[in-house]
């Protein structure tokens, strides 16, 4: 498969080195030239180049790895990880909302019911997946699966990949709102194992819609936001090329969300980003779940649903002063 | 000086800081000025126009509850700068310019007190403070609100204004959705009534948790309520949005909430609903 063409500014050095080498051995071959010797070196300059520059990413450079058209999609991790995965399509109410799927299928031959967020490789089918922004009705679709889900017993898989839930007239007409917050409130009381994964993009409220679990997982190049790096932008400094900036600001790499207690785990990324080496991605991603899910499925449901709430119950951060201290600085 | 004498100056020089401003108020809907002091007798509804103005969530609890009945609770909780936010000043300069603004330490507040003789834990945001937003504070004094209403067997009411989730505390804000909406499925689960009241606005995070799950659903006349920003609608679907928007009407028409209301009859629908729902009862 031909590589994509599509390059981000920061890993410039790297594909300058790449082409150096492609036409070093395109000149290897077509003469008796012996290139050996530079051919190793540019190898080697360009490993510790990848090192390099994917050591000391700047959050904005995670926001654009975990954007990049060619980064492993939901579909692409349940086709390497599921066996007999069976799509299951529709709220039963409107539509089918193609920006959110999700099926019954095998994790290591044991059942669960696979959801996900879904963005288009093509522009056809980023056109019928809405970018991977969802409508109501694909939150809807997902409960209806989760519920569904504990009715037979099934642990629930989310993979997380939205820029967030759709800005639209119609989203808001049939409540996207209330979709959401019925996932939310719901999915903190479901009797099931719930493991959230952040694959790509973590979308504020569009993202927290699928992703109140029992166990929260980051890939390293991934980002969960409550607002996206350009909309912060925006509003803070009234221009969206302050976006780098506020990608720092927000912490929304892996790293600031294991230091706030949001994420309970990074998944490592091959060197260069998911999509250098989807495989070797889906195998961590496999060793994470797997990881996860059996201490889970120990629980009994109590202890299950007490651990899901104390979990999102500890976060925030906050002073409390006693009220008679409140009192006291009232008076003076 | 002299009574008759003329007078030194013609023109008299006052600083602008010498005039007492906000003396007045126009009406944003019919153009009518209407006297401050009036105004705020009025629970800051134009009388003629009825246009809800914000209310401050202090004035709102004398709206809702019964006289000398209200107790605050959690009012020793304050932000912390969880993320060293630094836009175009320092999260806590923007926190402490807030709470001097409003005489509020964040924007909710919250307690139990007295509706029509029922007890009721109540929280109400206040719009005034950071645009009403939801970072750690208000998620945390909604949450306890509500174990507050599990644990005394008691409903709940919360009053929301709030523009979303707030931006200085990043993911911990949105995490704030998951908490709240966490402690209302137990609440729920109690058989306990909630209702939510929307007032303007209602947006995004807030409307995309606890607002949107109450039991009974409320807005005041007009008020702007859902999820995406309008301006933010407009320039992704190059659409032009319909009259009248996300306003309360609109959520009605389309099947989004229960009722509208008027601030003035707030209280006593309010106390309908309850009695509905059980509480209230002689023999209770």
């Amino acid at each position: 498969m031909e590589k994509p063409k599509y390059s981000l500014d920061f890993e410039k050095p790297i594909h300058d080195l790449e082409e150096q080498l492609t036409k070093l051995r395109q000149t290897s071959a077509q003469s008796d030239i012996d290139v050996e010797e530079e051919i190793r070196a540019i190898t080697e300059k360009l490993e510790s180049t990848k090192k390099r520059i994917h050591s000391a990413l700047t959050p904005w450079q995670k926001v654009q790895l975990a954007r990049h058209p060619a980064r492993p999609y939901a579909l692409d991790y349940i086709g390497a990880l599921f066996d007999e995965f069976e799509e299951l399509h529709g709220d039963r109410l409107y539509r089918d909302d193609r920006a959110i799927i999700g099926g019954t299928a095998l994790f290591n031959g044991e059942p669960v019911m696979v959801i996900g967020q879904q963005k288009g490789r093509t522009t056809k089918e980023n056109l019928a997946r809405n970018f991977g922004c969802p409508n109501p009705e694909g939150y809807r679709k997902a409960l209806r699966l989760m519920k569904m889900a504990e009715k037979f017993s099934m642990p629930i898989v989310c993979l997380i990949d939205t820029p967030g839930a759709f800005p639209g007239i119609g989203a808001e007409e049939r409540h996207v709102a209330e979709a959401i917050a019925v996932n939310i409130r719901e999915m903190s009381a479901l009797t099931t194992p719930i493991i959230a994964v952040v694959i790509g993009e973590g979308g504020s409220g569009g993202a927290l819609g699928i992703a109140v679990a029992d166990k929260v997982l980051v890939f390293q190049n991934a980002y969960y936001s409550v607002i996206s790096p350009e909309g912060c932008a925006a509003i803070l400094w009234k221009d969206r090329v302050h976006a780098p900036r506020a990608a720092e600001a927000l912490k929304l790499t892996a790293e600031g969300l294991i230091e706030l207690g949001i994420a309970d785990e990074i998944i490592e990324e091959p060197l260069g980003g998911a999509h250098v080496d989807p495989s070797q991605a889906s195998l961590n991603l496999r060793d994470a779940i797997e990881r996860n899910l059996s201490p889970l499925k120990k629980l009994s449901t109590a202890k299950l649903l007490d651990g899901r709430y104390a979990k999102f119950r500890a976060m925030g951060q906050f002073d409390e002063k006693s009220p008679a201290v409140v009192e006291f600085a009232k008076e003076a | 000086m002299p009574i008759f004498g003329k007078p030194k100056y013609h023109t008299v020089r006052v600083k602008k800081k010498d005039i007492p401003t906000g003396l007045w108020t126009k009406c944003p809907e019919s153009g009518e000025i209407i006297y401050n002091k009036e105004l705020e007798q009025n629970w800051m509804v134009v009388p003629k126009s009825n246009y809800h103005f914000p209310l401050a969530a202090r004035r709102r609890v004398e709206l809702l509850l019964d006289d000398g009945t209200f107790t605050e609770e959690d009012a020793g909780l304050e932000s912390k700068d969880p993320l060293g936010f630094v836009d175009n000043r320092p999260y806590p300069v923007r926190i402490a310019e807030a709470q001097k603004k409003t005489g509020e330490k964040d924007a909710v507040v919250s307690g139990t007190g007295k509706l029509s003789g029922m007890k009721v834990s109540l929280a109400v945001m206040d719009f005034s403070f950071n645009g009403g937003s939801m970072g750690s504070v208000v998620g945390e004094k909604i949450t306890r609100a509500i174990e507050r209403a599990t644990a005394g067997k008691m409903p709940v009411i919360v009053v929301s204004a709030s523009g979303g989730a707030r931006m200085q505390e990043g993911i911990l804000s949105l995490m704030q959705m998951a908490k709240t909406s966490a402690a209302l499925a137990r609440h729920s689960e109690a058989k306990l009534p909630y209702i939510s009241v929307l007032t303007n606005p209602t947006m995004a995070g807030v409307m995309a948790s606890y607002a949107s799950l109450g039991d009974v659903i409320i807005a005041e006349p007009k008020a702007l309520i859902g999820f995406a920003g309008p301006r933010v609608i407009k320039e992704t679907t190059q659409q032009d949005l319909p009259d009248g928007f996300q306003t309360s009407e609109f959520l009605l028409e389309h099947g989004l909430i229960d009722q509208i209301v008027h601030r003035h009859q707030m209280k006593a629908r309010l106390a309908h609903l309850l009695h509905a729902f059980g509480f209230g009862r002689k023999s209770a």
